[in-house]
């Protein structure tokens, strides 16, 4: 009887042919804690897409999705043990949302031997792809970010800086001091004043800087900074009569959440992106259809088209868009890892392709290869209208100094290979 | 008059404005050390329970609104009505006595005559328990909070500095009008503890517990009233800071600012919260002006505690707090 009923069992199984595994995609998320604000809509992004996949298209070459979540509270340590029990899912490419959790990552993915992606965040020296194989920071850093400011205000100053005085504010960490070292760089190339203003963690309290900032009369004030920082900067700034539309924040300070806490007075500031905004692109019908009248939105479902809900979701299209490129080139369905950090390493994200994808023009085409992770570095910059309470777009994507920055980058990835031993690979 | 002369008065204005802010938080953990000897780490997430509560019921949110909808599979968020700020924060203040009497009921009847660290930790759970029902409660994104409180430059200083000094003097509005509000409030508490019989008795509590209770006084009431009390100051302390910073989980943390201002003002006493809200916020942006630029800024949250460390040297009991002496 036993094994008329094992011979069964081999028998259907063989009928129905090899069972493809779910693709695995972690989402080290952090919905509570301090940044939850900022988290939840990353998060809910996220997860959305590859709702949308499986729901719409069978999942990505036929093989369904999955999204294992993880809280980290964007907490360091949290994140690592997110990463430890999760890695063994099958996971195909992490994406830890903290520039503390990237570094703690690094070695760690390297010797697993799983991708990872940090998308305007995170080392940014790890660009350079010949020292970090298996970290990809496409399509732009922080060090385009601070380029990318520079060179709106070259284009709106009549591409002459000389003379001007420019602020930068920024969380006293390791965070908000990435961009020093470029703007320095920068100062010294078009011959502007950098005055750097650090505020201490949390930042509820930055009186001190922004009187600073009155005296001093800065022509600019760029900030890089996360959290209540962002809200009470820009409240300061209205304080004391700032004109906003010089006030330009780095992505991570340019969401509703930062600027509505200001009301009317928050209109006109500005945010660098490398993504568009809104929910005027034709994939959002498709979510509303699939997901969100399906009921199977993630969390309240209440974020879907906000700044960071759009950034979480174009990352889920990131990484989607790598895992078919690794179908392809590996001629299976069923991916692993390694096979991820292929497609991610020969991804190519054309103007036709995300028109495809029901994208057009919501983020800038880039290539990645084995010496570049971080794409074609194109930065663009929104502004805040604080009527309809609505961000736009209000340039294209362009290009950042990459005469200042590659010799940054290979100056940093170069050290971090001698202390580790890294030999070239590309 | 040297310019550096004209900024530093600016500066000491706006640490003075800063302090009194610092001082609303400060005068929370003041009350209810004063009252029961119990250090309440909860009391910055009190102010941010309390900032929620009042933004929920000013939008009319349905509390615990995600967990309903998940549970019974419906969509309600709102109830459809705004209510006006006056009785939004009665309503508020409403919550936090039932808070109040929860905590009493539920933790510190349990606890009485544990020793003082218990206390303390069981003042950390009720934080941690507090932070997680108050996003269950309001959800966890950022609300804007407008009760009406002006903010922004104030003109007429700006203009007759001006006219005196030949620059303008930057002084914002709210912090105008928290100090107004602050120095109300510890009026009206100073008041409270020494004319009223309910002050009276709470002074007698925060002398001796065992003989308050031999005169017949209760005390499950004095503490009640003692955490309703706080709770109107981290309500008081949650409008002030929610309205600079929008409503969010950040709010807790400005307890870090208490700290240091308890230090320094001593545990026990009113006037101390007050005055040493006043030192550390002068200090603090006073040091940031002057010495901040020469090793490279960011030093107000550490300077402060610099500033808190050298008092305690000279006097452990703080500057205003009474003064242990313990006979062997």
């Amino acid at each position: 009887m036993k094994l008329k009923l094992a011979t069964m069992a081999l028998g259907a199984a063989m009928a129905a042919g090899p069972v493809m595994a779910d693709l695995v995609f972690p989402s080290l998320s952090y919905r509570t804690g301090p940044y939850a604000a900022g988290g939840i809509p990353f998060a809910d992004g996220y997860a959305d897409y590859f709702t949308l996949l499986n729901e719409r298209d069978g999942g990505i070459g036929g093989v369904a999705t999955k999204v294992i979540e993880c809280e980290t509270g964007y907490n360091t340590e949290k994140g690592v043990e997110c990463y430890e029990s999760t890695k063994g899912e099958g996971s195909l490419v992490y994406q830890p949302l903290s520039t503390g959790i990237t570094y703690q990552l690094i070695p760690k993915t390297t010797a697993d031997g799983i991708p990872m992606h940090t998308m305007g965040y995170g080392r940014t020296s790890a660009k350079n792809g010949d020292v970090f194989s298996h970290t990809f920071n496409y399509p732009a850093n922080y060090w385009d970010g601070a380029s990318g400011a520079i060179n709106y205000l070259l284009d709106t100053n009549n591409g002459d800086l000389s003379g001007k005085k420019i602020a930068l504010v920024y969380h006293n960490s390791a965070y908000g001091k990435e961009p020093i070292r470029t703007l320095e760089e920068l100062s010294a190339k078009h011959g502007f004043e950098l005055v750097a203003l650090p505020v201490d963690h949390p930042g509820q309290e930055q009186k001190s800087q922004w009187l600073q900032i009155r005296r001093d009369r800065p022509d600019f004030v760029l900030m890089w900074g996360w959290g209540v920082m962002n809200q009470v900067a820009v409240q300061e700034a209205a304080n004391i009569r700032y004109p906003m539309e010089n006030f330009i924040g780095i992505w991570w300070s340019g969401s509703e959440n930062d600027v509505l806490p200001a009301g009317e007075a928050a209109n006109g500031y500005k945010a660098l992106t490398f993504h568009n905004v809104g929910t005027d692109f034709p994939v959002f019908d498709d979510l509303q259809k699939y997901v969100v009248d399906a009921g199977k939105a993630a969390g309240a479902g209440d974020q879907v088209g906000t700044v960071l809900y759009n950034r979480g979701l174009y990352a889920a299209m990131l990484a989607a868009e790598a895992a078919k490129k690794a179908q392809e080139i590996h001629g299976t369905a069923d991916i692993t890892p390694a096979m991820m950090r292929d497609g991610m390493e020969a991804l190519e994200i054309t103007e036709a392709k995300m028109t495809e994808l029901g994208l057009p023009n919501f983020g800038p085409t880039f290539s990645v290869s084995c010496e570049n992770h971080g794409g074609d570095a194109l930065v663009g910059v929104t502004q805040w209208d604080a009527t309809n309470k609505t961000w736009s777009l209000i340039s294209e994507f362009k290009a950042t100094d990459g005469d200042v920055i590659g010799p940054l980058i290979n100056e940093d990835s170069g050290a971090y290979a001698s202390e580790n031993n890294i030999g070239s690979r590309c | 008059m040297p310019d550096q002369l004209v900024f530093a008065m600016e500066v000491i204005l706006n640490g003075l404005m800063a302090g009194v802010l610092y001082a609303l938080v400060a005068l929370g953990f003041v009350l209810i050390y004063k009252a029961s000897g119990i250090f309440n780490y909860a009391q910055g997430v009190m102010a941010l329970f309390a900032a929620m509560t009042l933004v929920g019921i000013m939008n009319g949110q349905v509390p615990f609104a995600h967990l309903i909808n998940a549970t019974f599979g419906t969509h309600i968020h709102y109830f459809g009505w705004n209510v006006p700020a006056l009785l939004a924060i009665i309503l508020t203040m409403a919550v936090m006595v039932l808070l109040a009497w929860a905590v009493q009921r539920f933790v510190m009847r349990h606890l009485v005559g544990q020793e003082p660290i218990i206390l303390f930790m069981a003042t950390i759970g009720l934080a941690y328990l507090l932070e997680g029902v108050a996003d269950l409660m309001w959800g966890s994104e950022i609300k804007t909070l407008d009760v009406g409180l002006p903010q922004g430059i104030n003109l007429w200083i700006d203009e007759s500095t001006f006219n005196i000094f030949g620059y303008g003097f930057f002084i914002d509005n709210l912090d105008i009008v928290a100090t107004v509000i602050a120095a109300l409030l510890v009026a009206a508490l100073v008041a409270f503890s020494q004319y009223t019989k309910q002050g009276r008795a709470m002074r007698a509590v925060a002398d001796d517990h065992q003989a308050a209770l031999s005169v017949g006084i209760s005390l499950n009431f004095i503490w009640v009233m003692v955490w309703s009390v706080a709770g109107f100051v981290a309500l008081v302390a949650g409008i002030m800071w929610g309205t600079k910073s929008g409503v969010q989980f950040s709010l807790s943390l400005i307890a870090l600012k208490a700290l240091p201002v308890l230090m320094l003002g001593g545990f026990t006493s009113i006037p101390g919260a007050i005055v040493g809200g006043l030192i550390i916020g002068v200090g603090e942006k006073l040091f940031e002006f002057a010495i901040g630029p020469l090793v490279g800024g960011a030093t107000e949250n550490w300077f402060a505690y610099v500033l808190a460390l050298i008092f305690l040297v000279f006097r452990p009991q703080g500057l205003f707090g009474e003064k242990i002496i313990e006979r062997v």
